[in-house]
């Protein structure tokens, strides 16, 4: 049987949200009465805040940003399943930003933190940031790998609301008992064959109470969940229809872009636009105070006068340079640790015992570099403003784009398209946010504002550089010892202050995701964090810490695994299994899959493994020497998220992290000449190509127990494992990122 | 100065600087959104377009040099009757967050009608142009070799 879930209508949300996560905190009470933020149109029914039951069929609001990773339509099949319909059949839409839509496993904190730890095997710390951060980004944010752990439960139940609700109208119209119904193809069906579509039942159904308690389909029922069920989304995005925010049109719509401050966080000491406003098309140059915005006829004609306006920027308020700013994050390790996880045993002692490896490690800031570059649509008229703007936090753009216009955030509204790629960098409001302030300067007048990809390069909250040193200790072909310690700049401190404006001090726990928690065995381990105070804007980039943590953690173990003249999987094999046997699964399946015992004559082979977002990932990377330079030739990715509800989406979400990741790794940096970003566009910043990319095979294992994140887990540990081949192929260990510092690929 | 333009078979007169690239006409201009601005500087890919029957980034070819009818990805095949190519796009599920697909629908649909049956490594060098961040060349060769099947088989 399914289980029972039980909720009131007024409570509904928070009912389902306790269900799903067991959570309890601080915002719980203002959260208790949220109102329902769709307004269906006459005839149409709003049975609860996902669902719109309508004559001409099904809406599903899914509360989530579509970015690539398919969580509308897998949000969709939830609904779907309970439904007893196709999910094809359904029309699914970006929801209003609205409470209603608060993703419970992001506010519950790091929901999936503690889950591979086996009591007492980890200390855990009290963290004032972890707290206080996710309640700054309570607001409908997509992020974190969170979607579907947050939806699982949510969107189940309002299908199964839904259709008892309508059967329950349909015995009344039908005249037959309410158990003797069953609901087929988006209908309820009687005994008899005779059957009334959803549709058809909308506005009797909407007269009736929600039931207090359903029952949901058990999973060995599914007839969509589980499966490889197409995406929502693929035709519109093959046929060049799919509304992207850069697609927005509206009535006498200008086109504008604009040239921010390129020392970031600095602003404008004078401008002269006299020869941009002679250029053809330009109708404006705005004074945006730490730049300027051109509005034309055109986008072109808007970027070509933005770039004839003569500026002179203030000085950058960081060290101006890479070098300085490495040496500042370096310097963070000589200073006080922020937070020391004491997960096991006395490293000091250890370390004292026997001989020690010692290695340091450094990686670079990094963009984002979606695909489509940051712009935004922003109307101004009647006291009102609408914004269009592909963004992970909606809310926070609204409240956002509210102060900076002088409006009540009741009077914004935030409309959000498809996503043309996140990757964390949307969960940034700056450009709904500034698309406000040129609106506010072209009252009644549409404007989109369109960054060029410069302007994107240049101008993003990067994933900080990070340091670490490492030691630790091998015995007997194990290891003994493993003492980490890690500086960057604070991704929680700096988003926190950006939001509620100020950094709660304490320990940062997010800062050293894929390094503690990581299931090994290890007697006497130790992980310190270090945080730099560095003023480069810095946010969330897929994976966040582990990103970094997960190349420090892993090409550290397999230096390890070196030293005790061990084979790297065996090793970290020995020390995982007894652990957490999900973890051990993903790693023998990935030596199976890449059958690492037969390692073909000529070819590097590297493995590596972090656990993130609740999600084990084990991935080998293959290279091989070519005349024009070492070749990406094959990846094998082994993954358990728990419970797989598209396993085709997982596989290609796993395959896009880890190309993302490894395009990183390869070449990826983010480097500072006079406070400002050197890489202006792709030559400067490229990512695998079809020609460059390995070929990839993904296993999606479901043994853990709790659902995991998928969109974020296959990135960490791609790079130590295209570092770990590397050193397997050439016998020269890199310990700096990009590895194009080290190594001739083949391009 | 106005210019004259085909596009998907419509014609066009389009007042704006000859340097203006394509790009900016069939966007702005035209309202054709399906074409997409990735970089500006012939890069990425996501900007191409036939021109001729030729895959060209629409990006670095300037209103006064268009030499010949341009077919858009809304020229190529609409949802209610996609092309053959869109069609094994929707068959291999290619598209993640779909930004760069209408480029790279348009780079493939090129190299199909100068190349029916391509080999990997021929797949591999026409497409090496056209960026994806979300990763989906496993999906994007997979689609090329399904929609060579199917215009083989009529
Ligand atoms: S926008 Fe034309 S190639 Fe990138
Ligand atoms: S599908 Fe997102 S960039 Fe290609």
């Amino acid at each position: 049987m399914g289980r029972i879930a039980r909720y009131t209508r007024r409570t509904f949300l928070v009912g389902t949200a306790a269900l799903a996560g067991g959570v309890a905190f601080g915002i719980w009470e203002k959260l208790r009465v949220l109102p329902n933020p769709l307004k269906p149109e006459e005839g149409a029914a709003t049975l609860n805040p996902y669902l719109i039951v309508g004559a001409d069929g099904i809406t599903v609001i899914a509360p989530r940003a579509e970015m690539g990773q398919g969580v509308q339509s897998t949000l969709a099949a939830l609904v779907a399943e309970e439904l007893d319909m196709d999910p094809v059949s359904l029309t699914v839409l970006h929801g209003p930003p609205a409470q209603v839509y608060y993703n419970g496993a992001l506010l519950s904190g790091h929901a999936t933190y503690r889950d591979t730890a086996t009591p007492g095997l980890f200390e855990a710390a009290a963290d004032a940031l972890s707290e206080i951060m996710p309640k700054a980004l309570s607001l409908q944010v997509t992020g974190g790998s969170t979607s579907m752990v947050d939806g699982f439960e949510k969107m189940r139940i309002a299908g199964a609301a839904a259709r008892e609700t309508l059967k329950r109208a349909g015995a009344a119209r039908l005249g037959v008992g309410v158990d003797a119904l069953q609901t087929r193809d988006g209908a309820v069906v009687a005994p008899d064959g005779r059957k009334l579509s959803y549709g058809a039942l909308a506005g009797e159904a909407a007269a009736l109470d929600l039931p207090k308690s359903v029952e949901l389909r058990p999973q060995s029922a599914w007839k969509y969940l589980g499966r490889d069920t197409p995406r929502a989304d693929t035709l519109a995005k093959s046929t060049g229809t799919a509304r992207f925010g850069a697609d927005m049109r509206l009535p006498g719509m200008r086109f504008a872009t604009v040239r921010i401050c390129p020392r970031l966080g600095a602003g404008m000491v004078s401008f002269d636009a006299s020869a941009a406003e002679a250029m053809p098309g330009v109708e404006k140059v705005l004074d945006l105070g730490d730049g300027i915005a051109v509005v034309a006829t055109n986008t072109w004609l808007a970027m070509q006068a933005a770039e004839a306006v003569e500026i002179v920027w203030e000085e950058a308020p960081y060290p101006p340079t890479t070098e300085a700013l490495e040496r500042d994050i370096a310097a963070a390790l000589d200073g006080k640790a922020n937070t020391v996880f004491r997960e096991s045993g006395d490293v000091a002692a250890a370390l004292g015992s026997g001989e020690v490896v010692r290695a340091e490690y450094r990686v670079p800031y990094l963009a984002h570099a979606t695909m489509e570059p940051m712009n935004a649509t922003a109307w101004l008229r009647d006291g009102a403003l609408d914004i269009w703007c592909g963004v992970q936090a909606p809310l926070l753009a609204r409240d956002r784009a509210a102060k900076v216009a002088g409006l009540k955030a009741g009077d914004v509204t935030v409309h959000v398209p498809f996503l043309g790629g996140g990757f964390g960098r949307r969960t940034e409001p700056d450009a709904a946010v500034l698309a406000a302030r040129v609106a506010v300067q072209m009252p009644g007048v549409p404007v989109k504002v369109m960054w060029s990809r410069e302007e994107d390069m240049t101008h993003d909250f990067y994933r900080p550089g990070a340091v670490a040193r490492m030691a630790g200790v091998v015995r007997d072909g194990r290891a003994e010892a493993f003492d980490a310690h890690i500086a960057a700049p604070s991704v929680s401190r700096q988003s926190t202050a950006r939001i509620v404006g100020f950094a709660p001090p304490g320990p940062d726990k997010l800062h050293l995701d894929g390094a503690i928690d990581q299931p090994y065995g290890i007697a006497n381990k130790r992980i310190s964090g270090y945080l730099a105070d560095v003023a480069v804007p810095v946010g969330f980039w897929r994976s966040v810490a582990a990103s970094f943590n997960g190349f420090f953690h892993e090409s550290f173990i397999d230096e390890l695994a070196h030293a005790a003249g061990a084979d790297p999987l065996r090793f970290r094999l020995d020390l995982i299994a007894p652990v957490h046997a999900p973890s051990a699964q993903v790693l023998e399946t990935v030596a199976r899959m890449s059958d690492w015992a037969n390692k073909p004559p000529g070819v590097g082979r590297g493995v590596a493994f972090t656990w993130s977002f609740g999600t084990a990932v084990a991935e080998v990377i293959e290279v091989r020497d070519s005349p024009d330079g070492i070749r990406l030739t094959n990846a094998w990715i082994a993954c358990d998220v728990g419970t797989a509800l598209n396993p085709r989406n997982i596989r290609t979400q796993m395959q896009g992290a880890l190309i993302y990741g490894l395009s990183a790794a390869m070449g990826g940096e983010i480097t500072f000449d006079g406070g400002e970003v050197e890489q202006a566009n792709f030559p400067d910043y490229d990512a695998l190509r079809m020609n460059t990319a390995p070929r990839i095979e993904v296993e999606v294992l479901q043994n853990n127990v709790r659902m995991g994140g998928v969109g974020e887990p296959g990135t960490p540990p791609s790079m130590p494992a295209l570092a770990n081949a590397l050193f397997d192929l050439t016998g020269k260990r890199a310990r700096v990122l990009p590895l194009s510092r080290s190594f001739d690929f083949a391009l | 100065m106005s210019f004259f333009l085909s596009v998907n078979g419509t014609p066009h007169d389009v007042a704006l600087p000859e340097e203006v690239p394509l790009l900016w006409v069939l966007r702005d201009e035209l309202g054709l959104t399906g074409t997409k601005y990735g970089c500006g500087i012939g890069a990425c890919g996501a900007c191409t377009v036939h021109i001729n029957g030729e895959a060209r980034r629409a990006c670095q070819v300037a209103l006064g040099d268009v030499d010949g009818p341009v077919t858009t990805i809304e020229g190529l095949g609409t949802p209610e009757n996609p092309a053959i190519i869109q069609r094994a796009w929707l068959a291999s599920q290619v598209p993640q967050c779909g930004y760069c697909q209408s480029g790279q629908i348009m780079q493939a649909a090129s190299l199909l009608a100068r190349n029916p049956n391509p080999d990997d490594a021929e797949i591999d060098d026409a497409m090496a142009g056209n960026l994806c961040r979300c990763g989906t060349y496993k999906q994007i060769r997979a689609a090329i070799h399904e929609a060579a099947r199917l215009m083989r088989e009529g």
